[in-house]
């Protein structure tokens, strides 16, 4: 009996629920499992202090996948649940699961809000620029003339950048990692746990069936360095096969620009250094988009502040102390009362 | 105890009645309603029976004299027990034309109205819609009418005060509460105190404020009145022995929710979008935070029932509260709350009208939505608040069945509830018994949808218990593991093991009484939520006649009680009166086949007592 309560030590197989899992083999999803539960791992807590809650779509399948507690619940409210569970528990590891459709479109409006109230929850989007579930619809995040079974003629309606849309909602923490990067995705996450407040992570994921592709112009391999960005708080931006390129301000037209780095190219100090704290330059990491421009990966942005669990639980805290017995009869005879008839 | 203390009149010069209606009504500026409310005080501490329904436009700041623009607040109060805030008013107290507009049809012939002429004027008469001065056209010989310039008199009593024009004029309410306290020879003191206690940031205004009163006081006291308005006596009311305190159904089911929360021994957490009139709720409970309640102003209703789910989900009592338009988005949130099997109380404070309809009025029209308005086979267990007093009881129930069965709760209260007062004999919580919450802690065979064998309720595990983790979720899932599940006889047997779980909770409440009557007869009224007071008054009435009528009233809307249809099948005729176009009355129907008649209205106004009693005398024939 004890050795359910003596903490284990942790590895990622002690994350494995199990049941069985249903993504399409080949799927994104289940590198961006592995990840996780090796994330999980290496941060420590027991898997009975976590809570998954996910909404509706294939990425939402998540917390089924998990030994850890695990809330699957309607499409789109995932972040309004899980401000319900981190609030009514705020010692619980609580982390939201959600893809592009679910976070983005019929969730939207709970995603800014709990991004705006930075309630210490981490929030995983998984886009795949469609919806996998509903079989192969456009997203909120398709490209303008996805082709799709509700839009055969191309879709004309232009997406959201899920990052911007965070920094937006007023984000203290953005990330973006991408499934296939086995080693990326954990440290990203690891720093998204760390961060107190609403931590907001976009992993790029591969629908093989109904997307496949989709990310290949920044993830096939033989493409991969030349666009891929990947950031380090305090260093300079550079990126290509053999570091070669870099990213310099340009102060007139107030915009990042790709520069030849070292011989025949710019010093290295002319480039920008990556500051996790800079909202400005923040919003032009995640507005970069290949193949102008490498997309940026890593921690975009990273600035704590007060969380809202830590305020509300000290507001109610305070309260308390005010009121220490919480007792009924006086609090209903608070106020004015009058006596009828009672004996002296 | 009585007012009369203060000053000693002969009661010859104050002949005595046993109750009276009286209505203030003025521009949604004038104060109506905190007069209201400070008269209500006054009569309750003199030891009348009362009961209040505070009546104010939907727009915040309609235009001043604009007859939208006006606000009301009825009290009927007597020596005897008042069940409802009053058929129509004997005395209206008219601020503007716009009020006397509006207001003046609902008075009883004979009735007076006082007037403040100061405002009946060219521009407010035009405001108004009235072609000419309604107190010189003869318009109002039906009544008996009173018309003093209460601008002009407030004026001059805060003449002294150092308040501006403008300021002094605000005091008008003071000064009309003045004269009508002296009309029903009420003690000052409280409102002075009341006064005092407000404004001591703004000591000349606290004055004025006073001045005003006790110099409409005065006037009743020295003017010359008009033949036949004159002061009465209305003696303290029968009472049960005890300490008494007013309130509104808003409050008493925000202690409710605060109390039904310590007896299941959970943390409180209650989720709301603003709406009216269900804002109350939450503001009262936003206050009360020492009491282990969070409040959590969501972004929407939906994200409220979403929270709520969540922090049930988290092991405390989630809570969310609406009105109409905020429980239609809520739907979908409540049937994950069935399909998981959480405890939920869901609060519908029901207002007037499909879509936004009249927001600030009342109306039962949600009993569809509470016990059929859901996807799929959904059920749930529906409660009703019959008064403001019993919504206390009523939101415990609602906490002890959701804790007990792991089931939302719908809890129906109704805008006249949520903003009528009423004198409460405050009960001994000490007397309640409590119904503690046992979370499953023990690893050994458990599964989430593991059932209890008398409740058919799953088990409640607290996520962060050693050894528990388990994963919930809409899907369905299967009876003897928990885990997902589309076999089509799994599917079966969880559908009927949900409704049955519901049903079982007819087992678990009282068999339902008879409020007034015999349990046999010619005719039952069968009512539900605030229909309360109008049919008891009635049915009282017709009994004290010797007719054979008995009042039947439901707090339990499902699972109905198991006795109802047996006991309505004793009558010869059943009548159900609602404010909808009949909803309660199809379920009965439907439950029963029995051929129940409805009474049924739906102008954002509660029940007269005089209509439920036509339609019962028209059955008894
Ligand atoms: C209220 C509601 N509307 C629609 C659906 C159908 N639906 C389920 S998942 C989904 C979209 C899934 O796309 P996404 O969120 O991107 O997740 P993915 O499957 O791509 O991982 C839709 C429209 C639903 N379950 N509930
Ligand atoms: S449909 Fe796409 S996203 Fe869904 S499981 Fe299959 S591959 Fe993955
Ligand atoms: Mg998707």
């Amino acid at each position: 009996m004890n050795d359910t309560v003596m903490p284990r030590a942790l590895t990622p197989e002690s994350f494995e629920s199990d049941q069985e899992i249903r993504w399409c083999p080949g799927c994104g999803d289940y590198a961006i499992v592995k990840g996780v539960r090796k994330a999980l791992a290496e941060i420590g807590t027991q898997p009975d202090q976590v809570v998954f809650v996910s909404g509706i779509g294939c990425a939402s399948r998540f917390p089924y996948y998990m030994a850890t507690y695990g809330f699957h619940t309607i499409h789109g409210r995932a972040p309004a649940i899980a401000s319900g569970v981190k609030l009514a528990n705020p010692a619980l590891d609580v982390w939201v699961v959600g893809g592009d459709g679910d976070m983005l479109s019929i969730g939207g409006n709970h995603t800014m809000h709990a991004i705006r109230r930075n309630i210490d929850l981490n929030i995983l989007l998984f886009n795949n620029e469609i919806y996998g579930l509903t079989k192969g619809q456009y997203s909120p995040t398709s490209r303008v003339g996805t082709r799709s079974p509700s839009t055969p003629m191309g879709s004309i309606d232009y997406p959201v950048n899920a990052l911007l849309y965070a920094l937006g909602a007023g984000a203290h923490f953005i990330a973006r990692t991408v499934d296939t990067l086995q080693k990326h995705v954990p440290e990203v996450l690891k720093r998204a746990h760390a961060h107190k407040g609403a931590s907001f992570v976009e992993i790029i994921q591969n629908c093989i069936v109904y997307n496949d592709g989709a990310f290949d112009h920044f993830t096939a391999k033989d493409v991969a360095s030349e666009r891929q960005l990947l950031l380090e708080h305090g260093k300079p931006l550079r990126f290509g096969k053999k570091l070669d390129k870099g990213l310099r301000f340009d102060p007139k037209a107030m915009r990042l620009e790709v520069v030849q780095v070292g011989e025949g190219g710019v010093p290295e100090s002319e480039l920008v250094v990556h500051d996790e704290t800079n909202l400005s330059l923040a919003s032009m990491l995640a507005a970069l988009e290949p193949p102008t421009f490498p997309i940026a990966l890593g921690v975009i942005y990273c600035n704590p502040a007060e969380s809202y669990d830590h305020a509300f639980t000290g507001q109610l805290e305070a309260a308390r102390a005010k009121a220490p017995k919480a007792d009924i009869n006086a609090l209903l005879r608070k106020g004015h009362t009058w006596n009828i008839g009672t004996p002296r | 105890m009585s007012g009369s203390a203060a000053h000693q009149i002969d009661p010859a010069e104050r002949p005595e009645i046993d109750s009276v209606v009286v209505r203030f009504a003025g521009d949604s500026g004038d104060g109506i309603q905190l007069t209201g409310s400070r008269f209500t005080e006054t009569v309750a501490i003199a030891g009348n029976d009362l009961e209040t329904f505070p009546d104010f436009p939907a727009e915040i700041r309609a235009p001043v004299g604009t007859t939208y623009g006006v606000s009301a607040f009825q009290i009927n109060f007597g020596s005897r027990t008042i069940m409802t805030s009053g058929d129509a008013p004997d005395v209206l107290v008219a601020l503007n034309p716009a009020a006397l507009k509006t207001n003046v049809g609902d008075l009883k012939p004979g009735g007076l109205v006082i007037v403040d002429t100061g405002t009946f004027i060219d521009k407010n008469f035009e405001k108004a819609g009235y072609p000419a001065n309604p107190l010189e056209d003869g318009s109002l010989s039906r009544f008996q009418v009173f018309p003093i310039d209460i601008s002009k008199q407030t004026l001059e009593a805060v003449k002294d005060s150092g308040v501006s024009k403008r300021d002094g004029l605000r005091a008008k309410n003071f000064w009309t509460l003045g004269l009508i306290d002296w009309m029903y020879d009420r003690d000052l003191a409280p409102t002075i105190k009341w006064i005092e206690a407000k404004f001591t940031k703004e000591p000349e205004v606290g004055k004025a404020n006073v001045s005003a009163l006790k110099a409409g006081h005065a006037y009743g006291e020295t003017a010359e009145m008009p033949a036949g308005v004159r002061g009465v006596t209305i003696r303290p009311a029968e009472h049960a022995p005890g300490l008494y305190r007013t309130i509104t159904g808003a409050d008493s089911l925000a202690y409710g929710l605060i109390a039904g929360a310590q007896l299941a021994g959970l943390d409180l957490f209650f989720a709301s979008y603003p709406i009216t009139p269900a804002s109350a709720v939450l503001h009262t409970l936003a206050g009360l935070k020492g009491y282990n309640v969070a409040t959590f102003q969501a972004e929407d209703e939906i994200a409220a029932a979403a929270a709520a789910i969540g922090a049930s989900y988290a092991g405390a009592l989630g809570i969310t509260s609406s009105s109409g338009p905020g429980m239609a988005l809520k739907t979908e949130a409540i049937g994950l709350a069935i399909g998981v099997e959480l405890p939920l109380v869901v609060l519908d404070t029901q207002r007037a009208g499909p879509s936004t309809g009249m927001p600030t009025k009342t109306e039962q029209s949600d009993l569809y939505l509470a016990v059929y308005g859901r996807n799929a086979d959904a059920p749930v267990v529906v409660l009703s608040a019959r008064s403001p007093s019993d919504a206390f009881d009523t939101a415990i129930e609602a906490i002890r069945i959701a804790t007990k069965f792991m089931t939302p709760v719908i809890l129906l209260s109704d805008t006249y509830i949520a903003s009528a007062a009423e004198p409460w004999l405050i009960p001994d919580f000490g007397t309640y018994r409590p119904f503690p919450v046992k979370f499953r802690t023990e690893p050994e065979g458990f599964h989430p949808f593991l059932r209890d064998k008398d409740t058919l309720a799953r088990p409640w595990v607290k996520p962060g218990t050693p050894g528990m983790a388990h994963r919930v979720g809409g899907l369905e899932k299967n009876f003897n593991s928990g885990h997902i599940s589309y076999d089509p006889i799994n599917h079966q047997r969880m559908t009927d093991v949900r409704k049955a779980k519901i049903d079982g909770v007819a087992k678990d409440i009282p068999a339902q009484a008879v409020d007034q009557g015999d349990s046999k007869g010619k005719v039952a009224v069968v009512g539900w939520g605030s229909t309360y007071g109008p049919i008891s008054r009635a049915v009282g009435n017709l009994r004290r006649e010797g007719k054979a009528v008995s009042h039947i009233h439901l707090r339990h809307l499902w699972p109905l009680p198991r006795n109802l249809g047996e006991l309505l099948k004793g009558f010869d005729q059943v009548i159900v009166p609602e404010m909808n176009t009949g909803q309660l009355i199809t379920m009965l129907r439907n439950q029963y086949l029995v051929p129940a008649e409805g009474l049924n209205k739906v102008m954002g106004r509660p029940f007269t007592i005089s209509e439920i009693e036509a339609a019962i005398r028209s059955k008894l024939g």
